[in-house]
């Protein structure tokens, strides 16, 4: 009743330790910026308010509709909450939602907790505000932008979600990203429709019943800086399905083993910071070289969030 | 119909209840920690982990199979990792009838390892929330630096889960109550269900926002300034040094055995 409804709450045990530990790192990261940037956005409300719309977000996931052979349609919910709130508010719902999740129902691990946080809360949230305003700019000021936008930005949400889900069981070597992404992205496309249709149907009801709701979205902080998380996120994709692994080779595992030259550079730093790990805890090079270019796009990430960061405290002392 | 029966905090009265919960949440996340990194296929090692969390059950007096006969939550996951038998490579040790599928030896231990490895990672947060009331975790949690704002977050957050999760099944069961299925008639779309599941998260939320504006305003005038404090309540005893210490000495324990042997 109150379980995951979408699930992509990864248990304890299916990444490694080191892969956990990445997740953490990012995770507290945009925790903290998230802490910060809510305070300014909220003030003494923030506590509070964010606590208050965490429960409500758990409650609504618990909100469904049958769609068939005993699978009902859910929510997710970190879409919908950036929409209304802005990315970094959504960041901080989503995080209480996920820790509450994990340490009162064991739904998620807590070792792997910082990705979970990533996959449902920072990549959902920044994916569907983004999309959401973008797909707004486009079709102007009118029902049918807000119905398409939300539906859009919150099935891609989900998607994204699962995609890093894939990559992150594919770096931990406990499933194939050739079998990995197909799945978790083909049962997720679906999963999205309802999470799509759920979410552009309550912008609606908001948009007619307090159309004030949604003006708290419109000048959250982040508004300029979601952009530069999104392209970070999308350059960690792009470069992670232009890398070997994601060719179309019956086994992208064994393919990147062989071609191990084309990433030395990569894979150097990860190998000379923890040499040990590669040896009892991942044993596979492939899986090694995988790992080293989600560290790669990683890094990524941080030096464009980094560059957004900077950009956006400019803009707004300049204002 | 109330929720609040779905939180996992089993009131006793035990050693393990009256540990300081600092201990408690330390020590769990050891226990993951340690499970991770137990390598592959080191069966004594997780046997020896199983004995450890099924003690804690026992001394906690939930009686030894609590926690196993919850654990099973984290299995649907297990998909996940289904595909792993038959794509590592290693000597074939089965092969599937029809398919033609070959389960290679290295493969079915790697299945197994993560396999038992969530399923003893779960066990041990079982035992965590089910001896340690949640406002407790919470203060831990702050006590051991946590950010206070997040932790005061999930107070929040808890203290209001029960109250917007009935909130939420009330309006499922009005929803169930005016739309009854006549038998013959043809079910109604799903866009249009997905339409009405997506106003009622759109009420909820606006009564959420409306809860926490009353919230903000109770505490406020209260005196509230932003700044969430909360009072000393646990003091680290004599036993509570010797359960950290000792577990946590057997958790390295049995893992450098494991490494070493």
């Amino acid at each position: 009743m109150l379980q995951s409804p979408v699930p992509l709450h990864i248990p304890d045990g299916f990444l490694t330790p080191l892969v956990s530990a990445i997740g953490w790192i990012l995770a507290l990261t945009m925790i903290a910026i998230a802490l910060r940037q809510t305070r300014n956005q909220l003030g003494e409300r923030q506590i509070p308010m964010m606590g208050v719309l965490a429960a409500f977000i758990f409650a609504a996931q618990a909100i469904n509709f049958p769609i068939a052979a005993g699978t009902s349609g859910h929510l997710l919910g970190g879409a919908l909450a950036a929409i209304i709130m802005g990315p970094w508010a959504a960041t901080l719902i989503m995080t209480a939602v996920i820790a509450i999740q994990s340490l009162l129902f064991q739904d998620g691990g807590l070792l792997v907790m910082g990705w979970n946080i990533l996959n449902m809360g920072v990549f959902t949230a920044f994916t569907g505000y983004v999309v959401y305003r973008f797909t707004k700019s486009l079709l102007g000021r009118n029902p049918v932008a807000l119905i398409a936008g939300g539906f859009v930005a919150a099935w891609l949400s989900v998607e994204v979600g699962a995609i890093a889900t894939a990559f992150e069981l594919a770096a931990s070597g406990t499933s194939p990203l050739s079998l990995a992404l197909p799945a978790m992205a083909g049962v997720h496309a679906l999963i999205g429709l309802g999470e799509g249709v759920i979410t552009s149907a309550a912008l609606s009801l908001l948009q007619v019943s307090r159309p004030q709701a949604l003006e708290m979205g419109e000048t959250a902080p982040g508004r300029r800086g979601a952009i530069f998380v999104v392209t970070a996120m999308a350059l960690s994709i792009i470069v992670a399905l232009f890398s070997p692994l994601a060719s179309a080779h019956p086994d992208g595992l064994e393919f990147v083993a062989e071609q191990q030259g084309f990433l030395t550079i990569a894979a150097d730093a990860p190998y000379s910071i923890l040499p040990d790990y590669t040896i009892p805890f991942i044993g596979n090079p492939a899986v090694t070289t995988i790992l080293a270019v989600l560290v790669g796009t990683l890094v990524v990430f941080g030096l464009a969030l980094l560059l957004g960061r900077l950009t956006t405290r400019r803009q707004t002392t300049g204002d | 119909m109330h929720i609040s029966f779905l939180d996992p905090f089993q009131a006793r009265d035990s050693l393990v209840h009256r540990l300081d919960p600092r201990v408690k949440a330390v020590l769990t996340l050891l226990y993951v920690l340690a499970v991770s990194l137990t390598p592959q296929g080191a069966w004594a090692a997780f046997a020896a982990f199983l004995a450890l969390v099924l003690t804690a059950a026992w001394a906690a007096k939930l009686g030894w199979s609590y926690s196993l006969r919850r654990s099973f939550i984290a299995l649907p996951f297990m998909l996940a990792a289904l595909a792993v038998p038959f794509v590592t490579p290693g000597p074939a040790i089965y092969e599937v009838p029809v398919l033609g599928w070959t389960v290679s030896e290295p493969g079915f231990v790697r299945f197994v390892t993560i396999l038992l490895r969530a399923w003893l990672a779960v066990q041990a947060a079982i035992l965590l929330t089910a001896t340690t009331p949640f406002t407790d975790l919470l203060w831990s949690l702050r006590n051991l630096r946590i950010p206070q704002a997040l932790v005061a977050m999930l107070g929040f957050m808890y203290r209001y889960l029960f109250v917007l999760a009935d909130e939420a099944l009330r309006m499922n069961r009005a929803r169930a109550a005016r739309s009854p299925r006549i038998v013959g008639a043809p079910r109604p779309p799903i866009g249009w269900q997905a339409r009405v599941a997506g106003s009622m998260v759109g009420s909820l939320f606006l009564r959420a926002l409306e809860r926490s504006e009353r919230v903000y305003a109770a505490m406020a005038s209260r005196g509230y300034d932003g700044e969430v404090r909360a009072l000393v309540r646990f003091q680290m005893l004599g036993l509570d040094w010797i359960v950290l210490l000792g577990v946590s000495l057997s958790l390295v324990a049995i893992l450098t055995l494991t490494l070493v042997i």
